[in-house]
């Protein structure tokens, strides 16, 4: 039913073994430190991850919706979301770049990303907006051979330490038809981070608040024509929500594998205690979402792949997987009583990251206002 | 130069590992496959030394069923040029025979070096190199730590040994097997993946190379670990010196 072929088994193989080795012995020192050395970005670069699913002529290794689904989904196995957020922040910056820029800004932005020499963060939610993008008020005015960029962008995954940040502006009054992409470079003046943020989970990415002040940049770093900008994001949030909705079926699969093994190994009042009643049956509804999540998510990405799917299909996937993950994950954390309830258990971690899956990249509720519309016309 | 390597498919040794209800062999349903991580170590050396070297060729060569060929693509994903499987059942071979196999490919590629893992973590027989070079007549070097090349004509390998390193120099053709230290194998990248799809991988039999795989080892048996008693908890030094030398007497 998941239709991989050889080339998808053995990239999951390499991906398992970048995993064990690259991620897991570090994840929890890695959240504590609420960073992750930016080495990583060149390891995952040498197994191919970053590469996957881009084109070839930028260093890619050829469009696909599922081969980098499969790394993000072995990568969560390290156990911490935030690494996999981190180093995979390029899967939502770089395609506006791939989709509208022309050959110079393909050639000089992309590829050393998919080398893991450069970091590159998608900047679209700002202080006062959200789900509502319309409502983006970060605007980028033309002066001559030059745009001059003023506002503030918020929540930015790897904001802080990114090489370049794909920007979202409004360039033009029409709600929807005025938003351009840019691309801003660190240090270019007026560019700043205000702050890193503390957050409940995803704790080993950085989550940056950045200014713009009178930032000039040349007109070739606008990214397509004036107006180009919300019809990109757009496809851009369907690769972002599937890669999300993936995270969350990996998220509830890796939170009852450990409740599972303690359940065996736990003794209580003279057996284990995924022999009583109630911890069995449990067991059994999580396996019984984690299966209906995941087989959702390959049915989704096969349909991306076949370029038969629309909005709300994908809509669907994030909205399950997220509320899966976040259902298994108190489930598991439970099980695992206090241990459940300790930094160093997995389970914990993961039910702390799993509570940004109905959140970022478009909310449940918007997530639900796109089924409602396009998959059920009301 | 060219270079012969080994990509044995084992066992994962992450996945658990279960006996058949009737202990005559490993139940191998539902249990995940790799690369024998000796062999992997191999296939890295063979590439760096073929990079030493400014040109030639690696072949990877495996002797199981046609799963195996799995492996071999790894191999050849890392960056071997081309693969060879000689198909057999995996669970009626023992060393003897694959180290015959193996001779007579060599006999057919003629490779300046073959390069093995020392064993494979399945069996861990420890005897396909040695055996193979017995069988060629060719020098032999062991437990690998580290190889360099003497121009296109031999070997310094130096040997991870009880207590020390030794180090000796061999000529070719030669076999070479290696131990945990030698490299840390690169990965079978994506990009690497999807061109070994098209390398040639040439499929042949024991019988095809006219060798007779009659086993000289049999396995007889299998038992698993005694499983592990519950451990105490102590609550002072005193109370774990008395137990340690009164229950465990160990000291
Ligand atoms: C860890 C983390 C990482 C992130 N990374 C990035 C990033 O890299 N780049 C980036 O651009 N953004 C990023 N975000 C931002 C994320 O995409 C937004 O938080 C998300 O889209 C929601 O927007 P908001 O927080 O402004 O909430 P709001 O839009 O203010 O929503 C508040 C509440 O109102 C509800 N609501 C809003 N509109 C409606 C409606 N029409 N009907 C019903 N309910 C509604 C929402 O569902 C929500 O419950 C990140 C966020 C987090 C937490």
């Amino acid at each position: 039913m998941h239709a991989k072929d050889d080339v998808a088994r053995a990239f999951e193989q390499t991906c398992r073994r970048f995993t064990r080795e690259q991620i897991e012995p570090f994840a929890a020192e890695w959240e504590e430190a609420e960073l992750f050395p930016r080495t990583l970005y060149a390891r995952a670069a040498e197994a191919g991850i970053l590469a996957a699913g881009f084109p070839e002529d930028l260093g890619g290794t050829g469009k696909s919706t599922l081969l980098p689904l499969l790394a993000l989904e072995q990568m969560i196995w390290g156990g911490s979301t935030g690494v996999v957020a981190g180093v995979s922040s390029h899967g939502i910056a770089l395609p506006p770049i791939v989709n509208l820029g022309d050959d110079a800004q393909k050639q000089r932005w992309v590829p050393p990303v998919l080398r893991g020499e450069q970091i590159a963060a998608l900047a679209i939610t700002e202080p006062g907006t959200g789900s509502d993008v319309a409502g983006i008020r970060t605007r980028a005015v033309r002066d001559g051979d030059t745009y001059v960029i003023n506002g503030a962008k918020m929540f930015i995954t790897s904001g802080c330490r990114a090489d370049f940040v794909t920007v979202l502006t409004r360039t033009g009054a029409d709600a929807h038809g005025g938003l351009t992409f840019f691309v801003v470079e660190r240090g270019t003046p007026g560019f700043t981070v205000s702050r890193s943020l503390k957050k409940t989970g995803w704790r080993a990415s950085d989550t940056a608040e950045l200014s713009f002040a009178d930032v000039r940049v040349p007109v070739s770093h606008r990214i397509g024509d004036e107006g180009s900008g919300f019809i990109a994001l757009m496809q851009n949030f369907q690769n972002e929500r599937l890669a999300l909705a993936f995270m969350g079926h990996a998220t509830a699969e890796v939170a009852l594998h450990d409740a599972l093994a303690y359940a065996r190994e736990r003794q209580a009042f003279g057996k284990p205690i995924g022999k009583f009643q109630t911890i069995r049956h449990t067991l059994a509804d999580m396996a019984t979402k984690v299966q209906a999540a995941r087989a959702l998510n390959y049915q989704t990405a096969l349909r991306c792949e076949r370029g038969d799917v629309d909005v709300s299909h994908v809509s669907m996937a994030k909205n399950f997987a997220a509320r899966v993950a976040n259902e298994v994950c108190y489930d598991a954390v439970q099980i695992l009583g206090g241990m459940g309830y300790m930094r160093e258990s997995r389970v914990e971690r993961l039910s702390r990251d799993a509570r940004l899956l109905p959140i970022g990249g478009g909310t449940t509720e918007i997530m639900n206002e796109l089924i409602a519309r396009w998959g059920l016309g009301l | 130069m060219k270079i012969l390597v080994t990509a044995k498919r084992v066992t994962d040794p992450d996945s658990k590992i279960q006996l058949k209800p009737d202990r005559s062999g490993i139940n191998l349903d539902n249990v995940d496959f790799k690369m024998n991580p000796f062999c992997e170590i191999a296939v890295e050396e063979a590439l760096r030394l073929i990079d030493a070297a400014g040109d030639g060729e690696t072949i990877a060569v495996a002797v199981g069923d046609s799963d195996a060929t799995k492996e071999i693509r790894t191999a050849m994903a890392m960056g071997c040029d081309r693969g060879i499987l000689v198909e057999a059942d995996e669970t009626q071979l023992d060393s003897d025979a694959v180290a015959r196999v193996l001779a007579a490919i060599c006999a057919k590629e003629k490779p300046d070096l073959v390069l093995l893992g020392k064993q494979a973590i399945d069996g861990d027989s420890n005897q396909v190199g040695q055996l193979l070079a017995e069988y060629l007549g060719w020098p032999q070097a062991t437990f690998a730590y580290k190889i360099s090349l003497n121009g296109t004509s031999g070997a310094t390998v130096q040997r991870e040994v009880d207590g020390g390193v030794e180090t000796v120099s061999l000529t070719f053709p030669a076999v070479i097997t290696t131990d945990l230290r030698l490299n840390e194998p690169r990965y079978a990248s994506l990009p690497g993946i999807m061109k070994a799809k098209k390398k040639p991988l040439e499929e042949t039999t024991a019988a095809d190379l006219g060798v007779d795989l009659a086993l000289k080892v049999e396995s007889v048996g299998f038992e698993p670990p005694p499983a592990r008693q519950a451990g105490v908890k102590v609550k002072t030094v005193d109370e774990l010196i008395e137990k340690l030398a009164g229950e465990a007497k160990v000291i």
